[in-house]
């Protein structure tokens, strides 16, 4: 059908941009030029192939085969051997380094990409909205298998086994806590799906929602079969419309098909599925304040124990995972517990969601398995920083984690290695900074996110964490002393001890990793009154460079506020007391007379 | 509709349907798929009109297609996405598609096979 007989596509992602990929994609189109191919031979420009390792690489249809560490000059040698003799280039083919066997094609190579997805299997695969598909792609198997082939004890020893460690931040093993739920006998228990999904930047639990929800359902099926519930709930943010609706039509098809409902399968077990709709609160992606906020209360966490494991939703044992936590399961139950721990690091297991948000070039999500460093999901996988800038930090685990620097770059990622690093794991946010962004205002703005979202009921996390706000708003203003930074500190250590919940336990961590990672730029901003970014606009000051300035008046015409004065023709100053740091008479210079201090 | 009784009829379901759909898109369609990924990011950079213009465009050009919804695949950065899988083909994911864009990979890539500027290849592997 096609009308050339071939395409050679050459990547253009970050990776192999910066290799100069541009360079033989112009020498490859010449060649085929040259020999006037250009109607049977088309090159073209791609996005990235996650090779980025092998970069930079050229792929040519339809004989699939891949290319690396490619150079400009390599195009002769590309266009005279393969494309007029079909003959493969060899030297370019890519040789496994242990086996010495060469991988040639994609599927071949798979194994060399950054990301495997198993949360994301189906998302962006499949319609979420007819089941059919999805059982066409697996769906239900797992709970098929669990219902004929596995009692519930050897279908939790098959999730303790494979390691599965909660996604929605704590990291506590999976299968551990449908045991213990298990085992505490009640005639009544419950399954909770936790979608709250409250921190910032972060969506991967939006998009497994959106794109593949049965995998939810059959997981919480599951689970209902391994703790003896016949009732689950998912607890969802009513800011995700998108998701519910979605969910509910799942949920009707699922029961229509006799998927969820009574006698699943004909196996005599039952288990139905309900929504519940959170208002947005960040505290109740807490499992005892979510649990509370379902049963109509006010969205509060109590004190741990009784764990929900005992005593939760209703007064019942209750088993609460995560979203992500749940989209595991079905493989892990198919492929089995060893085939899941042959993915990821010593103590964390499989794979891992990252939401890319910030000064990234692939802003999105990406799943790649733990152990993954920040530089390959940050230069390879996100594409590198925005514009070129230069790297400075990456926040991890939200509001409650702490920022990776350019020191971390080459720490595998799980859950252990964040904690020593002073970072969290968290539900996958991973917000990338640059160069121009203001280690205070950064903990500045998580802190204001963390005063917004405490629900009041413990003091040190309403107080404390309203004055440690206090402290940064004074010091981005060029009040702060000193003192203050050991006061931040000091107060921070305290929030942490004495909160009550996780929210405040950790809601102190952006200030104490950015003042272990970036103290230079705090000292700064109380001693010398100085934003080494260039944030904080308090801190700034315009100024005039009197040789530059030639009087032309625009900039004293467009300044709101009078600040600008001086002569025509002669070399105007700006009035530091009266000037409110707008930045239009710097935007209006036409001379580059306009710096900031 | 029917209720499934048994693992079993799940299982001849499942069959039933690969035979008839191809949810994988892996080439062994009959007909052109094109997947529009509608998941919220999609939806908000316009994925709706997209839909809605592939499939009155394919219609009036007489290109037997079936043309569904999903979620997302987690480019954000190059939303809307579509995928399509032309009969056997693999399938090709095409990023920042608006009206101008859509009608050229109708026009170049459904009808012709010819390959645009603005595919954004698999860089992932993914289970079975």
């Amino acid at each position: 059908m096609s009308q050339y007989r071939m395409q050679i596509m050459v990547c253009g992602g970050a990776g192999c941009s910066d290799l100069n990929s541009e360079a033989i994609f112009d020498n490859l189109q010449l060649e085929i030029e040259a020999f006037a191919l250009e109607n049977e031979i088309q090159v073209v420009r791609t996005g990235c192939f996650g090779l980025c390792g092998l970069g930079p690489v050229v792929r040519v249809m339809p004989d699939e085969v891949i290319y690396t560490h490619v150079s400009p000059d390599d195009a002769t040698e590309i266009v005279s051997e393969h494309v007029l003799k079909g003959r493969k280039v060899e030297r370019l083919l890519h040789k496994d380094p242990v086996s010495q066997k060469i991988l040639a094609t994609e599927p071949e190579l798979s194994a060399c990409k950054k990301q495997l997805r198993i949360v994301l299997r189906n998302c962006g695969i499949i319609d979420p909205e007819n089941i059919e598909e999805a059982i066409a792609a697996n769906a239900y198997e797992a709970l098929a298998k669990a219902l004929t082939e596995l009692t519930p004890d050897e279908a939790i020893k098959i999730i303790k086994d494979s390691g599965l460690r909660g996604r929605g931040g704590g990291g506590f093993p999976t299968g551990l806590k449908w045991e213990i739920a298990r085992k505490n006998q009640a005639e009544e228990k419950y399954v909770v799906c936790n979608a709250d999904e409250g921190d910032p930047g972060a969506f991967m639990d939006r998009s497994v929602l959106e794109g593949d929800p049965h995998a939810v359902l059959e997981a919480m099926a599951i689970c209902g079969y391994c703790i003896g519930a016949a009732n689950g709930l998912i607890y969802i943010r009513a800011e995700y419309p998108l998701a519910v609706a979605r969910l509910k039509t799942a949920i009707s098809q699922a029961r229509q098909y006799g998927l969820l409902g009574s006698n699943i399968m004909g196996t005599g077990f039952n288990f139905d599925i309900g929504i519940k709709y959170g208002a947005g609160a960040f505290v109740c992606g807490e499992e005892t304040a979510l649990i509370h906020s379902m049963e109509g209360l006010r969205g509060e966490p109590t004190v741990k124990p009784p764990f929900p494991a005992e005593s939760g939703f209703r007064g019942k044992p209750t088993n609460v995972n995560n979203v992500e936590t749940f989209a595991c399961i079905s493989p892990v139950i198919l492929k089995g517990a060893d085939w899941f721990r042959s993915i990821g690091t010593e103590k964390s297991k499989g794979t891992k969601v990252f939401a890319l948000a910030g000064k990234i070039n692939n802003v999105g999500l990406v799943e790649v398995p733990m152990g993954t460093t920040l530089r390959e999901v940050v230069f390879e996988i996100g594409g590198g920083i925005r514009d070129g800038k230069k790297f400075k930090a990456a926040q991890t685990g939200g509001p409650s984690g702490g920022c990776l620097t350019e020191k971390h770059l080459d720490t595998p990622i799980d859950f252990d290695n964040l904690i020593a690093a002073g970072s969290m794991m968290g539900s996958g946010g991973l917000i990338v900074m640059d160069e121009d962004d203001c280690m205070v205002s950064v903990a500045k703005f998580f802190l204001e996110f963390t005063v917004e979202e405490s629900c009041g009921k413990c003091s040190p996390c309403r107080i404390g964490n309203k004055r440690l706000h206090e402290l940064l708003e004074h010091i981005t203003k060029g009040k702060g002393a000193p003192a203050d930074l050991d006061r931040l500190r000091n107060m921070s250590r305290v929030i942490k001890d004495t909160s009550l919940c996780g929210l405040g336990q950790s809601s102190p961590n952006p200030v104490l990793s950015t003042l272990d990672n970036f103290y230079e730029e705090y000292e700064s901003h109380v001693t010398a009154k100085k934003c080494p970014a260039g944030q904080c606009r308090d801190l700034m000051e315009y100024f005039i460079i009197e040789a530059n300035c030639v009087g032309c008046t625009a900039c004293a015409r467009v300044c709101p506020v009078n600040a600008i004065t001086g002569e025509r023709k002669e070399p105007h100053i700006i009035n530091p007391e009266i000037c409110i740091k707008c930045g239009a008479c710097k935007e209006k210079c036409k001379f580059d007379a306009i710096i900031i201090h | 509709m029917k209720t499934i009784k048994s693992p079993e009829e799940l299982r001849r379901l499942r069959n039933e349907i690969l035979g008839r759909v191809h949810p994988k898109g892996d080439g062994t369609n009959e007909k052109v798929l094109v997947r529009v990924h509608s998941g919220t990011s999609g939806l908000a950079s316009g994925a709706n009109e997209i839909f809605d213009f592939i499939t009155l465009e394919l219609e009036k050009r007489n290109i037997d297609a079936v043309v569904i919804r999903t979620g997302d695949m987690g480019y954000c950065f190059a939303e809307p996405t579509i995928e399509v899988t032309l009969p056997g083909r693999k399938p090709v994911v095409f990023g920042n598609v608006d009206r101008h864009k859509a009608d050229e990979i109708i026009e170049k890539y459904i009808k012709g096979g010819e390959l645009l500027e603005g595919i954004l290849p698999v860089n992932y592997q993914t289970i079975e």
